[in-house]
């Protein structure tokens, strides 16, 4: 994985509350075996028409949304199933972050380990930035801070593990394969 | 017993599988005492083995099927399956190309143990109390009806299994959910888990690790157990569990993995020491009244907007609430039990276990599903599939005019050929009732097994009661 230092751009605003995965990517796409190219397929029924077309009306498809990173999106996000897909879709359509009053634990947990960023802020920030789409705003994965267009430093909640992973572009299993030793002294101690 | 060394069933379970405690700096290492798989999110972490070289750790303690993406298509012969769809058929291969490769046991597509995960795992008696379970799959919660600590994990997380048996995790907070009461006539665990999903919300249990409680979860069935702990991660909750006793105990002996002899007895002390102790706190806790719970359904698009059947729709909620109904295109205040029914579909890991079967049955027995109505009736495992038919179920589901199928997941998520049409509303007793899960544009009314049987014979959603009175 790439070291995360720092992520900076406009945002794109989904407001919607409780957008669960198979929103994210529909069932029908996971029969790859592969994870690349899923960025096509990322809210496909949200974006695309039965007939294939772009809905004009959905935020990814306006032209204000080209080249954002940041989504913020409603309470709640990446609920239900515990696709991996799911980030993978939105790092490849190019999403870096996604910045919600909750995100759900396997989601969030899915997100670290492939260097998509789930940033959880409390409600008032979050309104702002829900009232302001387009805001240029950072993230500083090092101090764990959201940095807003009036320069307001808002500290979002982080393990420090996925943390220190995520700005090192550590691979958590290199980690785990490093107490091999324990493990196996475990697996004596059950016998 | 001293109170502060008191535990939940949670607490014994997860203390017991630490390789190595949490830090600040650090996450827990725990380990995994059973690892299930299936085709649709174990591929990629197969391919990073294959990069890094690496070999699986514990193939004893890994365990393969084929659910998601295979067809359930009655058949003579499994041979005779055709799968729907280049991309399915290519995941079913590589899903056998891996577990030869990497020499695992694969329930695979001939198998006649080969069914839903959630279903084989318990059915084979592999699930059993304390064990820590993954699979790549959010319904592990499933397991937890036998006091197993079961989760769902992503495929990164699937290849940390496969590589090392253990995987990094922070302590979850606890939440007991205590349910009392003598349940109702025509009141399901299906009705009870809705309920508890309206009261605390879809993300109600985010964080934290459930255990339900109570007389009624007591008195209920392990099958009926399973359907509750299933439905755990659409209250957001990491797992769902219940304390391990004599209905867990009587479910689980000689069943084909399950200890024997010597080895059942000590294991019993073990499971039996498991439970939570009398005085145990938890983070979080709620409890609810089980005789005041109705026939429920949904009326939205996530598994939190219930209602009683045989109620109105609620006549107002914030902007989701507009943006769901309008997508069921249902009307706010009015009745539910008007809706036209397309499809009904009895199935999936919530509810396809033998006595969901046989609780649809009894409703359709002598009767004929609506003209207009097209039923699936797809059992859980072909093992269940097989008890049916010993029963003469099928011959009732057939006669009444509903399908008998294969196993498999089928229409619970709609990427194996088994959809429901753009626009139609289908009642169905799986777990999800997202926009386009059933199938774009599909209309989908979460239920219990009886409250799907009686829409069938209806051709709308309909209150099972009146069916059930003798
Ligand atoms: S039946 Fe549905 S919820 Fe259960 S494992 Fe299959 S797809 Fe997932």
């Amino acid at each position: 994985m790439q070291p995360i230092k720092e992520i900076r751009s406009r945002t794109v605003v989904l407001p919607l509350a409780d957008v669960d995965t198979d929103q994210i990517i529909p069932a029908r796409f996971l029969t790859t075996t592969s994870r690349e190219g899923l960025g096509k397929q990322l809210f496909h029924d949200w974006r695309f028409g039965n007939d294939g077309e772009k809905k004009q009306d959905f935020v990814l498809n306006k032209p204000a949304a080209n080249g954002c990173k940041i989504l913020v999106a409603g309470h709640n996000f990446g609920c239900g199933s515990s696709r991996e897909h799911a980030p993978w879709a939105l790092l490849d359509y190019g999403l870096q972050a996604v910045i919600s009053t909750e995100i759900a634990d396997i989601f969030r947990s899915n997100s670290l380990k492939n260097g998509f960023l789930p940033i959880v802020v409390n409600k008032k920030c979050h309104d702002w930035l829900l009232n302001n789409p387009g805001a240029e705003v950072s993230i500083n994965v090092e101090e764990s801070t959201l940095i807003l267009p009036s320069g307001d430093c808002v500290k979002y909640p982080i393990d420090d593990f996925a943390r220190y992973c995520l700005v090192e572009g550590i691979d958590q299993l290199g980690f785990l394969q490093q107490h091999e030793k324990e493990i196996q002294m475990f697996e004596n101690s059950r016998q | 017993m001293n109170k502060s060394a008191s535990k939940t069933l949670f607490e014994k379970v997860w203390s017991s599988h630490l390789v190595k405690d949490e830090t600040p700096d650090t996450p827990a290492i725990v380990y995994v005492d059973l690892h299930l798989m299936h085709e649709v999110t174990t591929p990629q972490a197969f391919s990073l083995l294959r990069e890094k070289g690496l070999k699986v750790r514990r193939p004893d303690l890994t365990l393969g099927t084929m659910d998601h993406s295979i067809p359930t298509t009655p058949v003579k012969s499994f041979k005779d399956l055709a799968i729907v769809g280049q991309g399915a058929a290519n995941q079913v291969k590589t899903m056998e190309d891996n577990c030869a490769e990497f020499g695992l046991e694969l329930l695979g597509f001939d198998s006649e143990l080969r069914g839903i995960v959630h279903v084989i795992g318990p059915e084979l008696g592999a699930t059993q109390p304390g064990k820590i379970i993954v699979c790549g799959d959010s319904h592990t919660s499933t397991h937890g009806a036998f006091g197993a600590l079961a989760f769902g994990i992503g495929t990164t997380e699937v290849g940390h299994v496969l590589a090392t048996q253990c995987l990094l995790q922070r302590k979850p907070k606890t939440f007991a959910i205590e349910v009392n009461g003598t349940l109702q006539t025509g009141v399901t665990a299906k009705d009870i888990i809705l309920a508890i999903i309206g009261e605390i919300g879809v993300d109600g249990g985010t964080g934290h690790v459930i255990e339900y409680c109570g007389n009624a979860i007591q008195q209920m069935s392990m099958e009926a157990r399973m359907t509750i702990c299933n439905m755990s991660i659409e209250a957001g909750a990491r797992a769902g569990m219940i304390g391990p006793d004599d209905t867990t105990m009587s479910w689980l002996k000689g069943r084909p993995r399950s200890p024997k002899g010597k080895a059942w007895d000590q294991a019993v002390e073990h499971w039996t020491s498991l439970a939570s102790d009398r005085s145990a706190e938890y983070d979080r806790s709620v409890t609810i009244d089980g005789s005041a719970i109705e026939p429920m359904v949904t009326f939205g698009t996530n598994p939190g907007m219930v209602m009683p059947v045989a109620e109105e729709i609620p006549a107002s909620g914030d902007s989701g609430f507009k943006k769901a109904l309008n997508y069921m295109q249902l009307t706010p205040g009015k009745p539910l039990t008007e809706s036209p029914v397309d499809v009904v579909f009895i199935g999936s890991c919530t509810n396809s276990r033998i006595s969901d079967l046989e609780q649809a049955a009894k409703i359709l027995e002598g009767r004929k599903v609506a003209e207009d109505v097209r039923m699936l009736v797809v059992p859980g495992s072909q093992q269940i599939k097989m008890q049916a038919e010993e029963k003469g179920l099928d011959k009732i589901f057939l006669e009444s005019g509903a399908e008998w199928r294969e196993s498999g997941c089928s229409m619970c998520l709609a990427m194996n050929g088994d959809t429901v049409p753009s626009g139609q509303l289908s009642v169905s007793t799986s777990n999800r009732n997202f926009e386009g899960r059933q199938g774009i544009g599909a209309r989908t009314i979460l239920a219990s097994p009886l409250t799907a049987a009686a829409s069938a014979i209806e051709g709308s959603v309909a209150d099972p009661r009146p069916y059930l009175e003798t």
